[in-house]
């Protein structure tokens, strides 16, 4: 296993593992925000915070090239819209439901969408854009293009007929795609070991004649390598796999959840296993980084956030009459 | 000018748009290998291979999902569902995925897909088998919908469909796929959104759409007869739906009678007559009427299966009450 062993001592650039943290960390602030804003009803409806489980987001898109790799989530997405590289302006004002916001306040926290980044979304129904990304994978493979698409997912989607029916066809028709289970342990208040009967995920893989493989989804690093090996897998054959990532989400499953079927000591142990604190440790351990840089990088995401929010303050409401539009597209007129 | 079957023009239809523009595929139980269920997929495979006329496992979900997803990527695919009734198992994406993926991101998605396959009754085949769906899919927004009963429009609506850049629910009929009419050897486009008057008339105006406008037909025949003089429209869409087209027609009229084999509850049948009365109001001489499906899951038995559709007789007796006879 000697590229095994070469892979162990990979040494990691300063730029990326800066990089990694930085955005770790911007999202870490910005759902902050987004919470404490969802507290005064500037945000309103369901929204699901990604807080814990930014090394998956962010370590999965610095694996791949958004200029030919696709990235599409379920509605826990802030986290992959701001990994993607949209601007937390235009996502906090979606929130807002702004006029300003990417989906023009028709979406909401659920449904952010980049079309020019290849970050498809965004999608409310459990499991239901599994599918989608895998007709996705379809056209890369059926056009010819080198790409890969990411497909994220919970682990209350796995049991879902939409992920076993596409996972099936990208098995038969061997699909440029990765399905990433970001396990966080509870589909909303129910712990997956009381409705799962297999409880390594990435087992379910075997079915499907992919490979499947557990991943620390709270090591951003370890989540970076196994997309680089799993985007590789597609490259050179087109071998579609799954991975399931463990992580853990501090917050409910909703802002409305006080998320009482968890212990405090249960939360706070988990917590231990910070992603944003593993990276930092080890970049200081490596020294990499320095406190008071750390220090200087937070405040730069403060201001980042509190930017994003002073936008969607400032930004209009949409005008009544938008609502008629993008219904449909462009009328194909025929002769 | 060639006489083919509705089957043979929706395979027209396929072919041409495939060979056309590349990004078209067919996708569906049974399209490949088989020839199709019904038959109108037959040589597509021999042609275009197993890259553009693909087979898929029972999944409904999974393959009307896919589609989807290329859509939004960029291909053009055509969804053949073997059955409406197994659409059902399909119907999550279509409503979720489909229908609003392009207004919840803001107009950043178009879904250039169509869905195509036989809706309503057939015969001898019960409940889960026999059942009209239009008004579930009708009711939503983001949707076109379209039911051709001829195959010279079934050419031309499937044509159309598959260049639009929106879905479109394409319905056809089990009972039609071996019809037979006129169809141009030339090309021709019929716009979505039109309905099409298929017997002009004066006297009352029979709106329907699918398999039954040929019943409707038979029917004014036999009101001609009596020398009351019926106009036929076919609404080909409904949804977008001609609306001008029916306010004319009953406008001249004044007598309407809406004819839908689907349920009477919450039907396109039921909103048509709804309409008719909205718009129309100051010009009715009588009741809208509507002969629809009878209001229970369909029968095996074939004397009983076929007084829970729409008949001649339904019709005659809906077209004598508007007209006081």
């Amino acid at each position: 296993m000697a590229k095994g062993n070469a892979k162990k001592q990979t040494r990691y650039s300063k730029d990326l593992l800066n990089d990694l943290l930085e955005r770790m960390l911007l999202i870490r602030r910005f759902e902050e925000k987004a919470g404490q804003m969802y507290g005064l009803r500037k945000i309103g409806g369901f929204c699901h915070l990604y807080i814990g489980q930014e090394a998956i987001a962010v370590g999965a898109v610095a694996a791949i090239d958004l200029k030919r790799d696709y990235v599409i989530t379920a509605y826990r997405d802030h986290g992959h819209a701001l990994a993607v590289g949209m601007d937390p302006n235009v996502v906090m004002a979606e929130l807002y439901g702004k006029i300003t916001g990417c989906s023009r306040g028709k979406g909401g926290s659920m449904h952010l969408f980049d079309a020019q980044r290849h970050f498809y979304g965004g999608h409310g129904i459990v499991g239901a854009h599994i599918p989608l990304g895998t007709g996705m994978a379809l056209k890369l493979k059926y056009m010819g293009e080198k790409g890969a698409v990411l497909c994220f997912f919970g682990d209350g989607a796995i049991h879902q007929g939409s992920f076993h029916e596409a996972l099936n066809m990208a098995g038969v028709w061997k699909l440029p795609i990765v399905y990433i289970c970001e396990n966080n342990q509870y589909g909303m208040g129910t712990d997956f070991r009381r409705v799962s009967a297999v409880h390594d995920l990435s087992a379910l893989s075997a079915s499907y004649n992919m490979p499947g493989k557990q991943v620390d989804g709270m090591d951003v690093l370890a989540v970076y390598e196994s997309i680089k090996d799993a985007v590789a897998l597609v490259r050179a054959e087109s071998q579609p796999s799954l991975l399931e990532f463990r992580t853990y989400r501090y917050m409910g499953h909703s802002m409305s959840d006080p998320a009482t079927y968890r212990t405090k000591e249960e939360v706070l142990k988990q917590k231990e296993q910070d992603p944003i604190l593993i990276l930092k440790k080890k970049m200081v351990a490596d020294e990499m980084l320095r406190d008071d840089e750390f220090q200087q990088m937070d405040k730069r995401c403060k201001q980042i956030v509190a930017e994003a929010v002073d936008f969607a303050e400032r930004s209009e409401q949409p005008a009544i009459e938008t609502i008629y539009e993008d219904v449909y597209s462009e009328e194909q007129q025929c002769p | 000018m060639p006489v083919i079957a509705y089957r043979d023009a929706l395979n027209q239809a396929i072919d041409e748009e495939m060979a056309r523009d590349k990004r078209v595929i067919l996708i569906g139980e049974e399209v490949a290998l088989y020839n199709g269920a019904y038959k109108v997929s037959r040589g597509l495979h021999d042609k275009y291979g197993d890259r553009r006329v693909i087979d898929t496992p029972i999944s409904e979900e999974g393959f009307t999902g896919i589609g989807i997803g290329a859509a939004m990527a960029g291909l053009r695919p055509i969804v053949e569902w073997m059955t409406f009734n197994f659409s059902i198992q399909a119907l999550d994406q279509v409503i979720n995925n489909a229908a609003k993926m392009r207004y919840m991101s803001g107009g950043q998605f178009a879904i250039p897909i169509v869905f195509r396959g036989p809706n309503g009754p057939a015969e001898w085949l019960s409940s889960q088998h026999s059942q009209a769906l239009a008004s579930i899919y009708t009711h939503v927004p983001g949707l076109k919908v379209v039911s051709a009963a001829t195959p010279y429009d079934a050419k031309g609506l499937l044509k159309t469909a598959i260049r639009d850049d929106n879905p479109v629910v394409m319905m056809e009929a089990e009972l039609l796929y071996g019809i037979k009419g006129d169809v141009p050897a030339d090309e021709y486009l019929i716009s979505l959104g039109k309905a099409d008057i298929k017997r002009p008339g004066r006297d009352v105006t029979l709106i329907t759409f699918g398999k039954v406008v040929h019943m409707v037909l038979e029917a004014a025949e036999t009101l001609a007869q009596d020398d009351i003089d019926a106009e036929v429209i076919d609404l080909r869409s409904l949804r977008p739906l001609d609306e001008a087209a029916i306010v004319a027609s009953v406008t001249k009229t004044s007598r309407c009678v809406v004819i839908d084999e689907s349920w009477p509850v919450a039907s396109v049948g039921s909103h048509v007559a709804w309409l008719v009365s909205h718009r129309c109001f100051d010009r009715l001489d009588a009741q809208v009427e509507l002969v629809a499906g009878e209001d229970i899951p369909m029968p095996y038995n074939h004397q009983l299966e076929l007084a829970a559709q729409p008949s001649v007789e339904k019709i005659l007796a809906a077209v004598e009450r508007v007209l006081y006879l």
